[in-house]
Parts: structure tokens; sequence; C-alpha cells
């Protein structure tokens, strides 16, 4: 079991140490130090979500907070009020984040289920309204910025160069997934799997309920600071949007689309949220409707997240039968393209007629035409309906080969 | 005098209309144990539907159309998305009305774009009702509590004086031994959401001219509805009623007065932060709410 255990963990360590040579862009950059922030991020909710059971709204409050001291911290060091490390900075969010953490936590974790997620929205708008109310420690709207190169360069170390901050990101990054793992195997973490399936159980068994949550929330809200510290150092400024709901439901959708029920699933969904985020609200000014749309389809068919739809495939890998399903992916695949070719012409057709001044011509992949004209309305409506259609079909024809790939298994196993 | 009877008749419309939402969110909980995440973008989408059809036919109409057209989405919502998500659990459906919320958010984005959007009151009911001292109070405001008390009035009749809301009654209890009785679970079920749904869109049709009609609307009032339900006590009508006449008039009172607080702010200044506050104190003094049954 344990060359397994190595393989994994220096495959991870090795793919962080190898991304940037891979991708070189500056673009890219920026996007692989942001995942690597918000994998710290999705991967400390999951410790509430996944391993404790507790839904929160209101979770960027503990890694906002955090990036705040933070970012006052950094501006101390840089008017030379005492000299601290900047690549330990993160360890100062995170200690903000989780008193931040015994403050609320003590009253959040009061109440289990839907209360708990209710309490925790709760307390993520009033933290929010707090911080709009203190300009001065805050800084309003804008927010507080500051230089992330501070004092003589270290070993050569400034942070000047967003590659450096990438390494600093990767390497907080690996020490967190350690730890955050680590943190499941002990009693604390079997126990809040256990006040999450069974809180009565739990409570008789002698365990005071309210307390484990208290302590998994706790500890969460410090990985949640010190991912709101690598944000800061990367980002260079901490605005009230870091407190915010949106941020709040942003971790909540990465983690789920990632996969709940799985410790790496958040990493997947950390990964395809800044995606989403960054590359998609580039092109389009409806990437939200997007993101929600996907958000939704995942939490009616596949609750487990893309987590689980991967390991589903591994026993078909292994009895090597993986190429069966090939042709009915290729189906499902086809029609989903034209029902989303359908989708986004309604969609941006729509925005185009009620957002943008200057004439309804536009342009779609590489297309111009009119967005008043009946024509574009109704090739769009019948993409959109020959792909659901088409759809349901490909599902239908899956659903049967997979079933059938399943059975023929079984017979060989038994 | 006249400014705490100005301002104290202002916080019981406001609470009013509160409780208009925060009843139709604790009825489908209480019936369902859904949380309807997306309940206060209902709320939305009502206002801009009596904006369109106000513009078109009046607002009479729009008083009628808006909320049905709200409900027949709900009923949509739960037979199509709700109850394929049934099967995992609550904590499932919370996620699919919270991620409800952002489609309904941006769909409204997408119309009707994202400044506010001209939805005024009706000119019949536009003038002073009567007058307190020297200030007016206004017919919108009487019209708002007229409405929001005869919907509680026929939301009361209905459940405990018909034939279908004795059904409800029951399914939210026992409901195997109704589905053996013949009746059709599921269907109550998409009636209940649909019902709490035109409730919410009757509340934005009152509300949205009263107030602002824009896509910021749902994400400002949701979270006090929240408030107000946890405040009351999960799944309690009644303490939902005295939570949203609460929290309005302490908002209203609260934005209307100048007293200095600590740190050079004023208590107005503070206002935001006040229902959330009294929800944090009442959790530490008393857990389970103002009229809540049990811990959980």
């Amino acid at each position: 079991m344990n060359w397994k255990r190595f393989f994994l963990w220096g495959t991870t360590a090795i793919v962080f140490a190898a991304a940037p040579h891979v991708f070189t862009s500056s673009f890219a950059l920026t996007l692989l130090t942001q995942m690597g922030s918000f994998i710290i991020f999705a991967l400390s909710y999951n410790m509430l979500l996944g391993q404790g059971g507790m839904l929160s709204f209101g979770h960027a409050v503990y890694s906002g907070l955090g990036a705040y001291i933070a970012v006052h911290a950094l501006n101390l060091m840089g008017k030379g009020a005492f000299v601290f490390p900047v690549t330990l900075l993160p360890l100062i969010g995170g200690l903000a984040g989780m008193v931040f953490g015994v403050l609320f936590g003590y009253v959040t974790t009061r109440r289990a289920g839907t209360t708990f997620a209710l309490i925790s929205l709760g307390v993520g708008e009033m933290v929010f309204a707090c911080v709009l109310m203190f300009p001065g420690f805050f800084g309003g709207e804008a927010g507080v910025s500051t230089n992330r190169v501070v004092g003589k360069p270290f070993l050569g170390i400034s942070y000047g160069p967003a590659i450096q901050v990438y390494y600093l990101v990767a390497v907080w990054c690996v020490i967190s997934i350690a730890a955050m793992y680590a943190l499941t195997q002990t009693p604390l973490g079997r126990m809040a799997n256990a006040v999450r399936d069974n809180p009565e159980r739990a409570e008789f068994v002698g365990y005071d309920t309210q307390k484990v949550r208290f302590l998994q929330l706790v500890l969460s809200s410090f990985f949640a600071g010190v991912s709101g510290g690598l944000s800061c150092i990367n980002f260079e400024i901490v605005s009230a949007e870091n407190v915010s709901a949106l941020r709040s439901g942003g971790v909540l959708i990465a983690t789920f689309i990632g996969g709940v029920p799985f410790f790496f699933g958040p990493i997947l969904g950390a990964i395809l949220f800044i995606f989403f985020v960054a590359a998609l609200s580039g092109f389009t000014k409806a990437w939200l409707l997007y993101l929600g749309l996907f958000f939704v389809l995942m939490v009616i068919y596949a609750p487990g997240g893309l987590a689980s739809l991967l390991l589903m495939h591994i026993p078909l890998l292994r009895a090597r039968r993986l190429g069966r399903l090939a042709l009915p992916y290729l189906l499902a695949a086809g029609a989903s393209a034209l029902a989303l070719a359908g989708l986004i012409g309604v969609v941006e057709m729509v925005y185009h007629l009620s957002e943008v001044s200057g004439g309804t011509m536009m342009a779609l992949a590489g297309l111009e035409f009119d967005a008043h004209s009946h024509t574009a309305w109704a090739i769009s409506i019948l993409l959109l309906v020959a792909g659901l259609v088409a759809l349901r079909f490909a599902a239908s024809f899956f659903a049967q080969r997979w079933s059938a790939v399943q059975l023929e298994m079984q017979g060989r196993a038994s | 005098m006249e400014f705490f009877l100005v301002q104290a008749l202002n916080g019981i419309s406001y609470g009013l209309l509160l409780f208009m939402l925060s009843s139709g969110l604790t009825l489908v909980f209480s019936l369902m144990g859904v949380l309807n995440f997306a309940h206060a973008s209902f709320y939305m989408l009502g206002a801009y539907f009596a904006f369109q059809v106000s513009t078109r036919i009046g607002f009479w109409p729009a008083l009628v159309l808006a909320p049905i057209l709200v409900g027949a989405i709900g009923m949509l919502v739960e037979r199509f998305g709700l109850r394929k998500v049934h099967r995992f659990g609550h904590v499932a459906e919370l996620l699919f009305t919270f991620g409800l919320a952002y489609l309904i958010d941006e769909a409204v984005h997408l119309i009707w774009g994202r400044s506010a959007v001209d939805y005024r009151v009706p000119p019949d009911l536009d003038g002073p009702l009567f007058a307190i001292f020297t200030s007016q109070y206004p017919i919108y405001r009487g019209f708002m509590m007229l409405v929001s008390v005869a919907m509680l009035i026929a939301i009361w009749l209905a459940l405990t004086r018909t034939r279908i809301g004795l059904v409800i009654q029951a399914a939210l209890t026992h409901p195997q031994t109704v589905e053996a009785l013949g009746h059709n679970v599921p269907r109550v079920f998409m009636l209940v959401f649909g019902g709490g749904a035109a409730l919410a869109g009757l509340a934005g049709v009152i509300g949205g001219n009263a107030f602002v009609t824009e896509p910021g609307m749902a994400a400002a009032v949701g979270p006090i509805i929240f408030v107000t339900v946890v405040v009351g006590g999960m799944g309690s009508l009644a303490g939902a009623f005295v939570a949203s006449l609460l929290i309005g008039c302490l908002q209203t009172f609260a934005v209307a007065l100048d007293w200095p607080l600590f740190f050079g702010l004023k208590l107005s200044q503070v206002a935001p932060v006040l229902p959330y506050l009294l929800m944090v104190l009442l959790l530490i003094f008393r857990p389970k709410g103002l009229m809540g049954r049990r811990e959980g």
C-alpha cells in the first residue's frame, strides 16, 4: 500500500512543479496561481460539507477576514513595524481565520442541518455589512492594497516575479492538501464523519456533536485563512468582494462540482471553477448563467460530482471494457454539442438585445447575423430542441450499453 | 409622537411584506422539508412580471396574473427539477434551489438588463390616505397592509377549512397513509411549492413598486427572510409572523434614527447589521428561535 501512496503524493508534487513549464504564458501562470489558492479554499470547505455534513453559505468570511489581517500585516512589514518572512504570511492569515472561526463557529455550530446553513448565511451577510461599515480598517468598496515585495530578497526570492508567487502557492497548497488529508485520518476527522452520518448515535457513544462540529469548523477556517493569505500575496489587494456571498457561493459550487464525497473531489472542482471564471468570463457576460446551469445539472444527475463520474469508470478500465463505451459517448457528445450550440445562440441573442446598444447585428463563433431576425431565432431553437431530443436517445442508448457491460463484467467475475 | 406613529406604521407594513415572504418559505419548509433558497428570486420574478404586465394592460390584471405566472414556474420547477433531486435528500434539494436562484438572477439580468426598471405605483393608489399630524400617509402603504392581511386570512382558511388544506396538513406528517387513501401526494407537493412561489410573486407585485425593481432585489431581501425564519423558529408560522414584524420595525426605526453609537457611527449606519445581530444574540440565548418547537 505504501508505495502507492508515495506514488500519488509524488505525482501531485511533480504536477505542481511542472505545470508552469508546460503552460508557459503569463495568463496561464495567473490561472495556475489562482487555482492553487482556490484548491486550498475548496478543500477547507469540504472539511465542513463533505466530512462534517455542514452546508455553509458563509465560508468566504474566514478566508476574507484572514486576507484582511494578512494584508494589514504585510503593510506593517512594509513600513518596518516588524520583521517577518513573506513566505510565512499565509500562516498569519490562517491564524486570523481560525480566531474568527472560534468566534463565529461558537454561534453557527450550535445547530446542524438546514438551520446551520441559514445561520452561516446570516453571519456571512453580517460580516459583509460590517466590512462596508468600517472603511477605516477595511477600505470600503475599493479595499486595501499592498505591495508584496518587502525587505531584502532571501536567496534571490523577493516575490516580485509571478513565477515565485506561483511556487509559494504551490508549496503551501501541497502542504495544506497533505495536512487536510492527515486530518481526515485522525479521531476528530472520523468523529466528524460520524456526526455527519448519525448525530444521535454519535451522542450515545459519548461525543458532544456540537463540539465536534465546532472543532471541525475551527480547523477548516484555519485553512480558509491560509488561502486568503495566499490570495492577498497574489493579488496585492483585499476588498469587500473577498467576504461576499458571491465568493461563499463560488466555493460551494466549485466543491460540489468536483465531488463532495471524495477527498480529492474539490481539487478537480477548484481547477474547473477557476477555468470557468477566468476563461469564460472573458468571452461572455452570461458566464454565471452557464455556470449555474452546469451546477444545477450536476445536482440533478451527478450528486457525487466529477470525481464520482471518473471513479465509475475505473472498474471498466481494469476490465479493459472502456472501448465499448466509446460509441455511446461519441453520440452523447454530438447531441450535447447541438443542444449547447442552440442554448448559447438563444442566450447570447437575448443578452445582445437587452444590453448592447448600437444595432441588432452581432457576431458569434465567426458568424455575423441580426439578433432580431426570425431565422437566427428559429435556427437556435431548432438546434436546442433537436439536441435535447438526440440527447435523450443517446442517454438511453448509453444506459443500455452501460448495464450490458456491467453484466458482462459480473459474468466474468463469477 | 408623530415620528413614532409614522415609523411604526411603516415598520408594520414592511414587516407584513416580510411575513408574506417568510410565510411562503415556512409553509414550503414545514410541508416538504425543503428550504427554498430561490424564494427571494421568485419575489423578484413577481415584481418583473408585474412590471411587464402593468406596462401592457395595467396594474390590476398584473396583481392577479403575475403571481399565477410565478406559481406556474414554481410548479414546473418542482415537477421537473426538485422531484428528481428528492431522492438524494434535503441537502441536494437545498443545493438545487441555490443553483436555481443563480439561474433566475442571471435570467433577469439577461432579459431586463442590469439597471432598475420603471415599475411604479398605479395612479389610482397614488396619493395620501390620511394625515398623521402634519405628515401624509400614502394610500399604497395601506393597500400593501390590506393585501398582506387578506392573503394571511386566505391561507389560514384554505389550510384549516378546505379539503385540500386538510390533505396538505395530513401529507405533512403521514405521507404514506395519505397516499394509501388515494391522494396524489407528489401532486400535493407540487401545488404547495407552486403556492409558495405564487405567494412570493404576490409579495413581489406589491413590494416591487413600493421599493425598487432591480436585479439586486432578490439578493437584498433574501438573507433578511432567512434570518426571519431562523429568528421565528424553523417551520413555525406564528414565529415567522412575530419575527417579521419585529425585524420590520427594528430596521425601519434604526434607519430613521440618528443616535450616535460607538466609533463615530450612527444608529442609521448600523441598521443593515441589526437583523443579523438579533439572530446571533437569539441563537446564543434561545437556540430554537422565538417559537421553534424542537431542538435540532
